[in-house]
């Protein structure tokens, strides 16, 4: 198998002089799915930066596919690594969903028929297909969380990134957000602190903490592991037993 | 839920003038805006109609008389400033109501708050009926540099996201019971202007992360939406040239 996204040793201090990302190794085979857990603060969005390059790594490398991810090669990284952040209302500036949705098509060039045509996809892909001509301020939480998929998924990027997908999401939203998911075929990284989400998706999971990766193994494992779940500020839902739920593919 | 993006000037609507192609009504407003300048002080007449013009216009894009005034309210310290002109300004004086002011005083404080009026009644209609974007589209079709509308985007974003971050921190203090009637009699709202800032700045930061992520460069693409057809010109052309014949017919009637 082929790495879609290699991270060796990244390091990584904001401006402020908080370290955020200390020594972070992770390595995404193409296709795979892979949950994200840790607790507040462990670096995980951070982490989610560095994939596209809007955080340069002080130390240590971050390659997507066959590519380093440096200053000089950043749109081809952009147009490979889709990044879909933790508040939708950071992702959605534009006055219509169309035009959200085809703004990053736009900025690759696409025009006319063939831009129209990226939009239609994306959308459909959400299930959001009928709220082109919507303001995305006036959508729904769930609404809004698919369209702000749809923007990102009209860039046919390669890896898909979210950052907490199913925060502020009804069950029937969840559900659908896990359908729309499940029928990606692309390397999908998913920051998440809902773990039935993480079991229901990922067959792997990775816990970061301290700005570093401390456990990666098959999320049911990880799941069963209540003392390794405790030690990072990781719960189960009360009453959720791993073992009963149905695992994920 | 979310009034993530406060659009506080943008009125949604579907009159003529919102859908006008922005460019159009970019240049339109600068028109506009630069007759009414050059009316000369004495001709009131001319003001009167520039302003009935306007009005006009704010009423076919349904804009509301309250909103208006509202946003006129920016004009305010222009006529603060305007008012103390006629009682300090110097030269012949003349008495009103007891008070002895000075003539060109007088005219000087017209000439400000008339022209402050016509001119923010004008970027309230605009503002009002063109989305940011749109603007911008319309800004860089009228071929002004892109490092000036992306300059320009990025005040408005902030502005935006301050106006947002500043409504959510009022209903946050209104939710515990402090509902101050004027946003300066807040005491909390002034002593959390720090907060304000850095929240809103955060804010700019990831919407602009955002942007990056999708390849944004400076530049907004023109999403092809429609540009502006002969007779939207010819409209545009028309409204702002009744603003300039009637100051050239002031200054050349005042002039004489
Ligand atoms: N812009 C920033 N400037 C300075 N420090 C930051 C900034 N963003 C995050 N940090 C710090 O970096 C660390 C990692 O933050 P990050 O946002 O990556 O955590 P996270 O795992 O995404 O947490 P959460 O689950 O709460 O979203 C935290 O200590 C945080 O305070
Ligand atoms: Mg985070």
């Amino acid at each position: 198998m082929s790495a879609a996204v290699e991270i060796r040793g990244v390091h990584f201090t904001y401006p402020d002089g908080r370290t955020a990302l200390s020594g972070l190794d992770l390595r995404v085979d193409v296709g795979e799915r892979v949950a994200l857990l840790g607790p507040n603060g462990a670096g995980k969005t951070t982490l989610a930066l560095h994939l596209n390059g809007i955080n340069l790594a002080d130390a240590g490398s971050v390659h997507i596919g066959d590519l380093p991810v440096t200053e000089a090669v950043l749109a081809d990284i952009r147009r490979r690594v889709g990044l879909v952040f933790q508040d939708a209302d950071d992702q959605l500036f534009m006055p219509t969903v169309a035009e959200d949705v085809a703004f990053g098509p736009a900025n690759l060039g696409l025009r006319g028929s063939e831009l129209a045509a990226r939009v239609t996809e994306a959308l459909r892909a959400v299930g959001a297909a009928d709220l082109g001509d919507r303001a995305p301020h006036h959508l729904s939480g769930g609404e809004r969380r698919r369209v702000a998929l749809a923007t990102v998924l009209a860039m046919r990027p390669d890896v898909l990134v979210l950052d907490e997908p199913t925060s502020g999401l009804d069950p029937a939203g969840h559900r659908e957000l896990v359908e729309v998911l499940r029928s990606l075929p692309i390397t999908q990284l998913i920051i998440t602190h809902d773990l039935p989400f993480a079991l229901e998706l990922c067959a792997r999971s990775v816990i970061v903490d301290g700005g570093r990766v401390v456990a990666d193994a098959p999320t049911s494992d990880i799941l069963s592991d209540e003392e390794l779940l405790g030690r990072h500020r990781l719960a189960l839902p009360f009453g959720f037993d791993p073992r009963m739920a149905r695992p994920s593919r | 839920m979310g009034a993530g993006h406060a659009h506080p000037l943008y009125v949604h609507g579907h009159s003529p003038i919102h859908h006008l192609a922005p460019e159009v009504k970019i240049a339109a407003a600068v028109a506009y805006i630069a007759a009414a300048a050059v009316t000369p002080r004495q001709a009131i007449w001319a003001f009167g109609v520039q302003a009935a013009g306007v009005a006009a216009a704010i009423a076919v894009a349904r804009l509301g008389p309250r909103f208006v005034l509202r946003r006129l309210t920016v004009v305010v310290p222009f006529v603060a400033f305007a008012l103390c002109i006629p009682f300090i300004a110097s030269g012949e004086r003349i008495d009103v109501v007891g008070l002895s002011l000075s003539r060109e005083g007088l005219w000087g404080a017209w000439n400000v708050v008339s022209k402050a009026t016509i001119g923010a009644s004008v970027s309230i209609l605009l503002a009002g009926t063109t989305e940011v974007p749109r603007l911008l589209t319309g800004l860089s079709r009228l071929r002004v540099p892109g490092t000036l509308t992306a300059i320009a985007a990025f005040m408005v974003r902030y502005l935006e996201v301050i106006a947002g971050e500043l409504g959510r921190m009022r209903t946050a203090m209104a939710a515990r019971g402090y509902a101050p009637r004027w946003l300066w009699q807040a005491r909390p709202v002034a002593t959390s202007a720090g907060a304000l800032f850095v929240r809103s700045y955060e804010r700019g930061e990831r919407v602009h992360a955002a942007m990056l992520s999708r390849g944004y460069t400076g530049t907004m693409p023109d999403l092809g939406g429609r540009r502006a057809t002969a007779r939207e010109w010819i409209l545009a052309a028309a409204a702002s040239g009744v603003a300039w014949l009637v100051a050239l017919a002031a200054i050349t009637g005042t002039g004489a």
